[in-house]
């Protein structure tokens, strides 16, 4: 190659490098790719099986079916987790507000939990307590605080990986158009 | 009381730009036109520069040590509880305020430029401090208009901030960004100096020794901000790992490995006029890859706790600037970088050949780490699917390249310029070295299998071998060039070695620098010992021949976090009992900082040179247990000794009588074997 042509070589490389980070900033920008949108290997799926205690009531078994039949989150929380109390005001505006919300206790003290609930409000219809995180591991948790979407057909239809607010539901939940059942019909501002 | 301070600061800085955009303009202008008024108008320009940029400095962390909470950026990253100095760093601890502490140093280095550069022809000063202003309207223009640090919030100013993040309060993070910005920015000049080249149309030995001392400062500074991040990532992370290949570590570690080419193809190309085609694209390469940090950790694409809270709109401004300074730098290099082959000639063995080589290694690393960092972007991009790509390939690839370069190091310094050939004289240092680096690998690695009780590690023995080769390669060489003077001179051993210039003892403490850098990589990988359990106050932990005893929790309240400590006895086991009592404290601690909601980690250290002794607290269980790490890593602190003593060369090679730029210009010297303070400067 003639010497002079080789030198453009470089150039040539920085350009399909800015074409490459163009391309990225235009997705992010349209919303299409979000960096720290951990993907789910169950999205799409149903909810899946499981049978463990109620964190309430250690007698009281639950499974899939109880969670199941409209459109609901389910908050993966533990008293371990910082961040969960950071979460937890907006939980209870959403409940206030009719949200379905199932909590899923993750390796927690079931005693620590119950009075962190009484302390700072329960806005869980349900609580499952999986003390060695089997759900959880099924679910494929990295951690607290996640929140899944599930439509009423009991598909997941998003995760959320850290706190829950506001912007969260606008930017994330509401998109998906599921039937919040009372609150839409409330016309509340969520 | 509304302070008027932050508007002072601010008016500084929009008055920065029209003058920089002079001073991108006006000296350029004048070395094409040969106008010399013009010409000359850079230092001045330097300086109205530097000074408003100081004020509007000194006037954000005036706003920051007052609390004054109208500024948006203090509400948001800084809180009344801080402790002063975190309030001093917490202005750079931010998107907008390490922008202008970057610019600021670009200032800086501008000014230093426009004053000790007097020396350099008048052209190439007026060009070099031209492009320097350019890069300063880039960025400051990025500031103004997408960044501010002075937005201010008059109309309900909060009562108190946000606090800074609290992995950012720490001494290590006041430290680490400024000197790594002195070395990223510094690389800035090179950069200048290579535009300034490439337009002037003057690319020779003479442009080689003007640019090479503001280029090793450059990367002393880089080499010790980057070491500061490492160390800093040991003690505060809480897990033991001084190195992740993090996307922004990389953003960071490319630029250095560009620079290191850069310094030694410099050197060949002041020393004979080779390799200027190399030496130019390295020097834009260099900056290039330093934009290309600020891009990674700014735009918005990575999700890193390196990487600020930005967003798109800002990457795209990035990314026109990076398009305008690197692809423009490149162009202008493939138009103009001389394509006609030097006079000089090098055989296969010589030291023209072996930096050649160097420099081929070294770019062949570059690539290695560029790919391995852009290829997740790449493939989120097209949306071919989510990789990551970790410590595995990293480490696969690079590691053998560096063991082909320490090997390559070791003979380099023995090689004269252009011919040598292979006699006995020249190469017999060479296998008794060799022999006796094996022998110390031998023992060393016996030593430490019997210490930390493992099988023969195979890795360590090549590591050790390897390492101590190049350490007394260096040093013998260092001893038979001293010898050699010393009969010249009919002087003594110790005349002979102080008489050896102070380049060449800097290159002789930065290529031991990488021996012992890659000593401490090598065996703690090998030897590091570590051990996970719950202890409650009164639990024992044996590991690696230390007793580890909790001995008590107790909370207490820092200024802005309350925390729980564990008090740690540790001493030494011989034969299951302890030695002499527990003379070692520790104390790790968890932290809970109010106003961020944190949770952080600060571990327990004991450092040696020889192994580390390292605690970290866990989760806290239930009844006073805690979730403990215990670590006890061998030799690691010779990881960043190593990198201190590279820094150390090289500012042994800038204080040289040969290259500091004040000195009125020298003609070539003849090849160095016969380095001499009677050297007389023309």
């Amino acid at each position: 190659m003639n010497a002079r042509l080789r030198l453009f070589i470089p150039l040539l490389i920085f350009a399909v490098v800015a074409l490459v980070f163009l391309t990225l900033e235009k997705r992010i920008g349209s919303g299409e790719y979000d960096p720290s949108n951990l993907p789910s290997a169950m999205l799409g799926q149903s909810v899946p099986a499981f049978n463990l205690s109620r964190l309430m009531d250690a007698e009281q078994v639950v499974d899939a079916e109880d969670i199941v039949g409209q459109a609901a989150l389910l908050n993966v929380w533990a008293t371990w987790c910082i961040a969960c109390r950071a979460e937890h005001a907006y939980l209870n505006e959403l409940a206030s507000q009719g949200v379905p919300i199932f909590g899923l206790n993750y390796k927690d003290e079931r005693a620590a939990a119950v009075q962190w609930l009484q302390r700072l409000g329960n806005p869980y219809r349900l609580n499952i307590f999986d003390f060695k995180g089997s759900l959880g591991l099924d679910l494929g948790v990295y951690g607290a605080p996640e929140t899944y979407v599930i439509d009423a057909q009991g598909i997941i239809r998003y995760r959320h990986v850290g706190i829950l607010d506001a912007k969260v539901w606008r930017e994330k939940i509401e998109p998906l158009g599921l039937q919040w059942a009372v609150a839409q019909a409330q016309g509340a501002a969520l | 009381m509304i302070s008027v301070i932050p508007e002072i600061g601010h008016l500084a800085l929009l008055l920065c730009l029209p003058i920089a955009t002079a001073l991108a303009v006006l000296p350029m202008a004048g070395a094409a036109a040969s106008w010399h008024l013009l010409q000359r108008s850079g230092p001045l320009l330097s300086s109205g520069l530097w000074l408003f940029l100081a004020v509007a400095f000194a006037c954000l962390t005036y706003s920051f040590l007052h609390d004054d909470f109208s500024v948006v950026l203090v509400a948001q990253h800084s809180n009344t509880a801080l402790p002063s100095y975190y309030k001093f760093s917490a202005v750079w601890g931010n998107h907008e305020g390490s922008l202008l502490l970057w610019v600021f140093i670009l200032a800086s280095w501008t000014l230093a430029v426009a004053y000790l550069g007097k020396s350099l022809p008048p052209d190439m000063h007026a060009r070099v401090l031209a492009v320097l202003g350019g890069i300063a309207v880039g960025f400051l223009l990025f500031i103004i208009f997408t960044s501010n640090p002075f937005e201010r919030n008059l109309i309900s100013p909060p009562l108190e901030g946000n606090d800074l993040n609290p992995l950012l309060q720490d001494i290590g993070l006041i430290l680490h960004p400024p000197l790594l910005y002195i070395g990223y920015v510094g690389f800035a000049v090179a950069f200048a100096f290579a535009i300034a080249a490439l337009i002037g149309g003057k690319l020779d030995a003479a442009w080689a020794r003007w640019t090479r001392p503001w280029t090793t400062v450059a990367w002393l500074f880089l080499t010790v901000g980057i070491a500061l991040g490492s160390w800093w990532a040991y003690y505060e992370l809480g897990w033991g790992g001084w190195w992740f290949w993090d996307p922004v570590e990389n953003a960071s570690f490319m630029p250095w490995l560009a620079g290191t080419a850069l310094i030694h193809s410099l050197a060949a190309t002041e020393k004979r006029g080779v390799f200027r085609s190399w030496t130019v694209l390295l020097a834009i390469l260099a900056f290039s890859l330093s934009l290309l940090g600020t891009f990674l950790v700014r735009s918005g694409i990575l999700v890193s706790v390196h990487a600020f809270a930005s967003d798109p709109t800002r990457g795209m401004f990035i990314l026109l600037f990076l398009a305008v300074t690197v692809g423009g730098s490149l162009l202008l290099y493939a138009l103009r970088a001389p394509t006609i082959k030097p006079l000089a000639t090098f055989k296969l063995l010589s030291r023209e050949s072996w930096l050649l080589i160097n420099n081929s290694l070294l770019a062949v690393s570059l690539a290695v780490v560029l790919i391995g960092t852009l290829f997740p972007l790449v493939m989120s991009a097209l949306d071919l699917g989510s990789y990551s790509v970790g410590p595995p390939y990293f480490n696969k690839l690079f590691l053998p390249l560096m063991v082909l370069l320490m090997l390559f190091m070791g003979v380099a310094p023995y090689l004269n310029w252009k011919h040598n050939r292979l006699t006995p004289v020249l190469v017999r240092p060479w296998y008794m070295v060799s022999i006796v680096a094996l022998g110390i690998a031998m023992l060393a690695v016996a030593l430490l299998s019997q210490r930390y009780v493992t099988q023969w590690r195979f890795g360590a023995f090549i590591t050790v071998a390897l390492s101590s080769w190049l350490l007394l390669m260096t040093l013998t060489h260092a001893g038979l060039k001293a010898r050699r003077f010393a009969s010249a001179k009919n002087s003594s051993a110790w005349q002979g070695l102080a008489s050896l210039s102070r380049s060449y003892w800097g290159m002789v403490v930065a290529h031991s620098g990488i021996a012992v850098m890659a000593l401490g990589i090598g065996l703690t990988s090998s030897y590091s010992v570590q051990k996970e359990l719950a202890m409650s106050p009164g639990a024992v932990a044996d590991v690696a021949g230390y007793r580890f005893v909790l001995e008590k929790l107790e909370d207490v309240k820092g200024p802005n976090y309350s925390a729980t400590i564990a008090s740690f006895g540790v001493g030494r086991l011989s034969d299951g009992t302890l030695v002499k009592g527990l003379p070692i404290r520790l104390q790790p601690e968890k932290r809970f900082y109010y106003a961020a909601k944190n949770v952080m980690t600060e571990a327990g250290i004991h450092g040696r040179l020889t192994r580390d002794l390292y605690v970290s607290l866990g989760d806290s269980l239930e009844d006073e247990r805690w979730a403990v790490r215990i670590y006890v890593k061998p030799f690691i602190r010779c990881i960043w000794l190593g990198a201190l003593m590279m820094a150390a060369g090289g500012l042994l090679v800038v204080i040289d009588k040969r290259y500091m730029p004040r000195l009125p210009v020298r003609t070539d010297a003849p090849s160095d074997t016969v380095a001499s303070k009677e050297q007389a400067v023309v």
